[in-house]
């Protein structure tokens, strides 16, 4: 009797166990998950779309590490397909948006890319969600000679460029580029940088480290730190000691909240920025008072409704905004937008050119002043993102929100 | 490196060291008991951080929702004991130290269920400025972390000496047969063993959350670094989980202010260097044998 009842307890353990690990992200067997049924349109004026649906696949990070961003991007195109779809669809067919979940997983990201090729023959996929997942499955789309829209921010997906492949996010280059430019307009010409040991991180301090010299700024310290760590004192106090005029701090949560309050703490009062990689209210929510006054460069989306009305993304940003928060009941975010612009594209080509891969290609390569939630697009053979620097906003928090920085 | 600078790496240091050595002394609980390094110790702090969290977002007063964690984590230390470990206790340690990982597994999993995969703050224990101190800043916090570490480690110095449930754990951890044959329930002793270390862990992730943030996932870093210490100071040894904590701590803020990207290596090989010259650890007098 007794040993039957510790046996119970053992293997209702190893159920619990089995139930972490699937819970935790480990391997388990990839389920596409495939969206409902078109819902009916509401309006009766418009033809409800008939005929053969056109696949439209779509890689999105739904769980794992990369969650946080992958789901307003699966909730966006979910979005779109109803939207598209109450409007007559594409040229009179139903549009079928087939969502694969990459789980920030290169591995899974790669059998998603092949299961939406072979065994979906979807004409186009938009996504991945993170740079990993789209650099490690740019070869298949290569091959498969089939469009590849990414929502992720490496300059490596779209430089060298790649003839099938096209990304709809900003890379840190024209963030780095826009914060240059406001430190010049400041005159601050002495920055010491603290950065994320991840890829964001290294690729922002990188980036900053190549553009600094023709901005007329000087790099008097810089120091890392790991994703995990719970104080960044010691290489503040050694950034502090380099006297400089500001310092830059390059991360995502909620490595940039420790840096906020700590240099708040250790009255190191010199203005501090950011990167786009703090633009949500959790970094708000996690560095509380010592957010404020923070400075960093952020899409149009964060800013919407103080934008002046001359700014011509401000309809689109406020559309989104809208029809994002009556289907969500929340705020979109800045990636959500990625996946809006990638999915506007790619229906306003299958509407130009039809599904034929080839053609379907050529017709994003040629989209130019798209306007969308990210920026206005010109894309062209030599730039496949089509973006500026003009896209981003400097931003900065005041009482706990965005405004427009000075 | 000036006299300022040089303050503000000890403080940082010390602050976070006393961290270590909570953990540590979590480690040396289940050890001395039971000669089991737990590592589900690591879960216990995170849990303590995010109920914490969580008891303050329903707007209980803070020093009930610091406190209650506690309690909480040590009915979660005991049942684990109780439902995962005792069904075993035939089996090799090492058998036993292997369901500590899958227990972690299983708690980690559950709290990202509950609480989500993002990072979630706690307000100071007690609001206010950095106080100034030659050059350099203490955040309060500092102060309650190193305070909260030097009262627990004095308790379970009393605890061990002077209570008889403290002697008859450490009767249980010399001779658990000899301790049996004089009256003590070996079991019950190996159960309490685990609730206080998931007490103590709770304790150093509630005091910890104010000054960083917590997540489901702070607990295998901290754990790691908390075994570290144990080992650095000769597992086992309370005295010496204080020590190792403060030593790890100093050197890896030293090492991240001189070397930032090398800040995890320069732990590691002091604990190499250690493990070379004294394997014992510093006040360690060996492994303990089992006479089973």
């Amino acid at each position: 009797m007794y040993w039957s009842t510790s046996r119970v307890v053992v293997v209702v353990l190893v159920c619990l166990v089995g139930v972490a690990l699937i819970a935790s992200g480990c391997p388990k067997p990839p389920a596409p998950v495939v969206t409902p049924p078109i819902p009916p349109p509401t309006q009766p004026a418009v033809t409800p779309p008939s005929g053969e649906p056109i696949k439209v696949g779509a890689i999105f990070s739904v769980t794992g590490p990369g969650a946080p961003l992958g789901t307003p991007e699966k909730e966006t195109v979910a979005l779109v397909e109803k939207m598209v779809n109450d409007s007559g669809g594409i040229n009179g067919r139903p549009l079928e948006i087939i969502v694969a979940d990459d789980q920030s997983d290169e591995n899974q990201a790669l059998a998603a890319a092949k299961r939406l090729i072979d065994r979906d023959k979807v004409v186009v996929v938009v996504g991945p969600t993170i740079s990993g997942t789209s650099l490690a499955i740019i070869k298949t789309f290569e091959d498969a000679k089939l469009p590849l829209v990414s929502c992720a921010a490496s300059i490596k997906i779209t430089q060298p460029v790649k003839e099938w492949v096209f990304s709809t996010a900003q890379p840190d280059t024209l963030a780095v580029a826009r914060l240059m430019e406001y430190l010049k307009a400041k005159k601050i010409s002495k920055i010491a940088v603290v950065f994320d040991s991840n890829a964001f991180g290294k690729s922002g301090m990188d980036v900053l480290e190549k553009q600094a010299p023709d901005s007329g700024v000087t790099i008097v310290a810089k120091e890392s730190f790991g994703s995990k760590d719970t104080t960044v004192s010691s290489q503040l106090t050694k950034l502090k000691s380099a006297k400089p005029e500001a310092v830059i701090c390059w991360g995502t949560n909620p490595g940039p909240a420790v840096v906020a309050k700590e240099m708040k703490q250790m009255k190191f009062d010199v203005p501090l920025f950011m990167s786009h990689g703090i633009a949500n209210r959790k970094f708000i929510e996690l560095a509380g008072d010592a957010a404020n006054g923070v400075v960093f460069p952020a899409g149009k989306l964060l800013v919407a409704e103080t934008l002046p009305a001359s700014e011509p993304q401000k309809q689109v940003l406020l559309d989104y905004t809208k029809a994002f928060n009556d289907k969500y009941q929340k705020g979109p975010d800045t990636f959500g937008g990625h996946a809006w612009d990638a999915m506007q594209l790619t229906v306003q080509a299958l509407k130009d050119a039809g599904t034929d891969p080839t053609k379907l290609r050529a017709a994003i390569e040629k989209t130019t002043k798209f306007v969308g939630v990210t920026g206005i697009f010109n894309l062209s053979a030599t730039d496949h993102n089509g973006l500026t620097k003009d896209s981003f906003v400097m931003v900065t928090i005041k009482d706990g929100n965005w405004v427009l920085a000075e | 490196m000036h006299g300022p600078e040089l303050l503000q790496y000890l403080i940082t240091g010390l602050t976070q060291g006393a961290i270590y050595a909570l953990v540590a002394a979590g480690f040396n609980l289940v050890y001395a008991a039971t000669g089991i390094i737990n590592f589900a110790q690591g879960e216990f702090v995170m849990l303590g951080g995010l109920l914490a969290v969580t008891f303050v977002a329903w707007h209980m007063p803070l020093a009930a929702a610091v406190l209650l964690p506690i309690l909480v984590v040590m009915a979660v230390g005991a049942a684990v004991h109780w439902f995962a470990i005792r069904p075993l206790r035939r089996a090799h340690v090492v058998t036993l130290i292997m369901i500590t990982i899958g227990v972690s597994v299983v708690l980690r999993g559950a709290a990202r269920l509950i609480w989500g995969a993002d990072s979630h703050p706690l307000p100071p224990f007690t609001p206010g400025d950095s106080i100034g101190l030659g050059g350099a800043t203490v955040q309060p916090q500092s102060l309650w972390i190193v305070g909260v570490t030097a009262v627990a480690g004095v308790a379970l110095a009393l605890f061990f000496r002077r209570t008889l449930m403290g002697r008859a754990m450490v009767a249980c951890a010399l001779n658990s047969r000899a301790a049996r044959l004089a009256g003590i329930r070996v079991d019950r002793m190996n159960m309490w063993a685990f609730a206080f270390a998931g007490g103590i862990g709770a304790l150093a992730g509630s005091v910890l959350t104010p000054m960083t943030f917590t997540s489901y996932d702070v607990g295998t870093l901290l754990a790691l670094k908390g075994f570290c210490a144990a080992v650095l100071g000769g597992i086992g040894n309370n005295m010496g989980a204080v020590l190792g904590g403060l030593i790890l701590g100093v050197v890896e803020s030293l090492g991240a202010g001189m070397f930032s990207g090398y800040k995890d290596a320069f732990a590691f090989v002091v604990l190499l260097l250690v493990l070379f010259l004294r394997p014992a650890g510093l006040l360690g007098v060996g492994l303990r044998r089992d006479d089973q």
